[in-house]
């Protein structure tokens, strides 16, 4: 669809994102309230986030009515921090690793590995 | 430059991936959008980096410390009378912010609409739903200070850099929502006073919509990656 600028739209549509965006709110917060652990707390995490944020983006700030143009500049330079993302992430367990071998493990250590995510 | 562009310019247009080549080649106009919202896009994705740099570096220091993490689920506890509910304030300010943004996109609709009142009105609301915001994040950092001795050089929970990431993002997005709701207020003064009626171009209310929507964007990935994980 193309536009410019004029970003009119029904009401409903804005209603129905609404309650669908406090849908997803209470079951991210579900999340920590049921207590999941582990991969499928962080994999819901992320989904519920994804949907959140790509909601928000798409409708109410009106990103699938523009151009190409405008969606490609805005959304794909974002998409270079998950290389940052990666490079800090090594890093971050690299610095682990030298901070265990020069420390050694403590007692927190233990507690470290064993309650991992929190 | 984009704001008085014509329906004849744009219906003659092609779409899709042939769109994407013809709106970037040659030396001439790429956005086909008023330029207030180009450049409010623009300042968005700087933030977006800013953003991204913090909770980056948040995951490089939770990452790479020897000390457990302190538990977000109990730090954030409240009780009211009885047992403690986890995270239950910040679920609370979640909830006031995607409110905030939902009359937001009703007053950008009514905007539109050239329904002055209304487009005034729902934006006070909005600022009112932010201005309750920074004030439970107020209520959350004295607690957070005064009462479990939280620091950004240290707490008694864990590691000392969960002090330091937790007033440095939260800082900043209370910042912006600050900045917001005073932004807001501005604007909905305007729009009240009639400034727009002689033009009829309601396209700030738009732009103003942008950055709002923005901040309640960044809280969704702050609440997922600092409280929730």
């Amino acid at each position: 669809m193309a536009s410019e600028g004029h970003q009119e739209h029904p009401l409903s549509i804005y209603l129905w994102i609404w309650v669908l965006l406090f849908v997803i709110s209470t079951l991210s917060y579900l999340v920590d309230y049921i207590g999941f652990e582990g991969y499928l707390r962080w994999s819901l995490i992320i989904v519920f986030m994804l949907a959140k944020a790509g909601l928000i983006i798409a409708i109410f700030m009106h990103m699938i009515w523009e151009r190409l143009a405008l969606i490609y500049a805005i959304l794909a330079p974002p998409l270079l921090l998950s290389f940052f993302i990666g490079f800090m992430a090594i890093e971050g367990d690299y610095t682990l690793l030298t901070r265990l071998n020069f420390f050694g493990e403590t007692n927190f250590v233990a507690q470290h590995h064993t309650e991992e995510g929190h | 430059m984009g704001s008085n562009v014509t329906e004849s310019q744009t219906a003659a247009l092609p779409e899709g991936l042939q769109g994407l080549t013809h709106d970037w080649s040659s030396d001439k106009q790429t956005f086909y959008v008023p330029w207030g919202k180009a450049m409010m896009w623009f300042f968005l994705l700087s933030d977006t980096f800013i953003f991204g740099c913090f909770l980056t570096s948040y995951m490089n220091v939770r990452m790479s410390t020897r000390v457990p993490w302190p538990n977000s689920s109990e730090v954030f506890a409240l009780s009211f009378g009885g047992e403690p509910i986890p995270l239950i304030l910040i679920a609370i300010m979640t909830f006031v912010l995607i409110t905030s943004s939902g009359t937001m996109a009703l007053a950008v609709n009514y905007g539109y609409k050239q329904d002055r009142a209304k487009t005034a009105a729902l934006m006070f609301v909005t600022a009112a739903f932010g201005a309750i915001f920074v004030g439970m994040q107020a209520f959350e950092w004295t607690k957070l200070i005064v009462d479990e001795g939280i620091r950004p050089w240290g707490n008694p929970m864990g590691a000392p850099q969960f002090g330091a990431s937790f007033f440095m993002i939260t800082g900043f997005h209370g910042l912006h929502v600050s900045i917001g709701v005073i932004y807001l207020a501005v604007v909905a003064l305007k729009v009240l006073k009639g400034d727009y009626e002689a033009s009829g171009n309601y396209e700030i209310v738009e732009i103003t919509g942008l950055y709002w929507h923005f901040v309640d964007l960044v809280w969704v990935f702050i609440f997922a990656f600092f409280y929730l994980w």
